[in-house]
């Protein structure tokens, strides 16, 4: 489904992505993990065109995204984004955040588009909260309708950056389970995530990224049980618990 | 006093209508209306043209911006009466004079609240709107506006109380509004300047303060509307 070849991203003269070849396949779940300033982040922006390349080529089902001639907006309303601060529109209701893109771009009905979006809302559970705006939620709610918002455009593909990095503890889980019932029902997706307890759950493959490259890719009990990069082995070493030994 | 304002209310409402053009406080009214109307949608306009992402939109306003902030508003009248009329070769009325100068004047200040009113926003609202899928001008017209356009309602109120304050100026270049108004009355009546020169400062100040009060009465009702600004708990590393 994406195939990147030989990405080489510079901000400046600072390399962010060095030789980044990788094949995502339809279905698959990759969990994308590494030290902060690794460029994991960096990396999932270039799936959607957020980070100009300077070089190789992504290629979105066979299209090189780009490449010069491509419709920059059919083929970014192809691709879920959720991002870690959410980013709802506030001066829209839920529902409203959730019909904006089919609208504006899918040219649905207004009656059909909110249908679908309480259908995607009730999916994450927030079906109850579709008058509200989105001041009024807490930050797990407004990540999942976040995530309903980016499911609107029924894309096959979906992109997490950090979805859960800028919330409460007691918010975490109920974001995760969504994403997991979303990789359940056979979704393509792509994680930037520090929780490896997803990753070991939900992924088909974690890729362990350092300093721009990718260092290491595995399935998830191959990596956390046998990391192989002394990179990895030290990255799961420093997440770890200060505390595990003392229970 | 009374008999001050028996004598001359009509003339200092409406000028010399309707057995002349109108003039007074409802031509200040139709000139403040008329400018703020109009500079409004020119306004965002160049307020868009300032932060949009090629160069040959940007530079051209961005030196208008500069230009005329770094110019009294009676130059631009000035300008307008005198300069303009030279280089078309066509007279302009006094009343288009300064509706013009006013429109330039005010649409590049409110350019540059509406630069700041997008610019205020958090980048995430552009960037979550292009990953939707929606062009730049659509993110532009259905997220980034919409807010950043009521976060500037106490900016934009600001600016058309001066609006109201500047149509004064068409003093200068003899159009019938409440202040040429006044001085006519002054002269006429000649002993009374304090009392002339007070209404016509508490009409300014009724005027002025009226929309500033709808303006807030205005803001607190979307403030209502659930639209504050939303709370985020960390920042991006």
């Amino acid at each position: 489904m994406i195939e990147l070849h030989n990405v080489n991203k510079w901000y400046g003269s600072y390399q962010a992505l060095v030789d980044v070849t990788e094949t995502i396949a339809k279905g698959e779940v990759v969990v994308v993990c590494g030290p902060s300033g690794s460029g994991k982040s960096t990396l999932i922006r270039t799936l959607n065109r957020l980070e100009p390349i300077q070089g190789g080529r992504i290629l979105l089902d066979g299209h090189n995204i780009y490449g010069p001639g491509i419709d920059v907006n059919a083929f970014r309303s192809r691709i879920g984004f959720v991002f870690q601060q959410f980013n709802l529109f506030p001066h829209l209701t839920v529902l409203g955040n959730c019909t904006l893109a089919p609208i504006q771009i899918g040219r649905l009905p207004r009656a059909e588009a909110e249908q679908r979006a309480l259908a995607l809302l009730e999916r994450v559970g927030l079906a109850h909260k579709a008058q509200a705006w989105p001041s009024e939620l807490s930050g797990g709610q407004q990540q999942r309708v976040a995530i309903a918002r980016a499911l609107a455009m029924q894309p096959p593909l979906m992109l997490f950056d950090e979805p859960t990095s800028a919330l409460d503890p007691e918010m975490v889980s109920e974001v995760l389970l969504v994403m997991r019932d979303l990789a359940q029902a056979g979704m393509t997706m792509v994680c930037v995530t520090h929780e490896m307890g997803f990753a070991r759950e939900v992924a088909d493959r974690v890729l362990f990224m350092d300093e721009g490259r990718v260092l290491e890719r595995a399935t998830p009990e191959a990596f956390f049980g046998r990391p192989q990069h002394p990179r990895a082995r030290q990255f799961l070493a420093d997440i770890r618990s200060p505390f595990a030994h003392a229970a | 006093m009374s008999e001050l304002i028996d004598t001359y209310w009509l003339y200092f409402l409406v000028g010399q209508f309707p057995s002349g053009p109108l003039g007074g406080l409802a031509l200040t009214l139709v000139l403040a209306a008329a400018g703020l109307l109009l500079a409004l949608p020119l306004g965002v306009l160049l307020g868009l043209a300032r932060v949009s992402p090629w160069r040959w939109v940007r530079w051209p306003v961005t030196a208008l911006v500069f230009v005329v902030r770094g110019t009294p508003l009676l130059m631009v009248v000035f300008w307008a009466y005198f300069f303009l009329p030279s280089v078309t070769g066509v007279k302009t009325g006094q009343f288009a004079t300064m509706l013009i100068a006013l429109v330039v004047f005010d649409a590049a200040y409110l350019a540059e609240i509406v630069r700041a009113g997008i610019q205020g926003l958090p980048r995430g609202q552009l960037e979550c709107a292009r990953a939707l899928g929606l062009s730049y001008p659509r993110a532009m017209r259905c997220v980034v506006l919409p807010q950043a356009l009521r976060s500037m309602l106490p900016s934009l109120v600001n600016q058309f109380v001066s609006t109201i304050k500047e149509t004064s100026l068409g003093y200068i270049i003899g159009l019938a509004e409440v202040s040429f108004i006044a001085t006519q009355i002054n002269t006429q009546v000649f002993t009374k300047p304090a009392e002339v020169f007070g209404i016509l400062g508490l009409t300014y100040f009724v005027l002025c303060f009226g929309l500033s009060r709808l303006a807030y009465a205005l803001e607190r009702r979307l403030a209502r509307r659930g639209s504050t600004p939303l709370r985020t708990t960390t920042a991006t590393p």
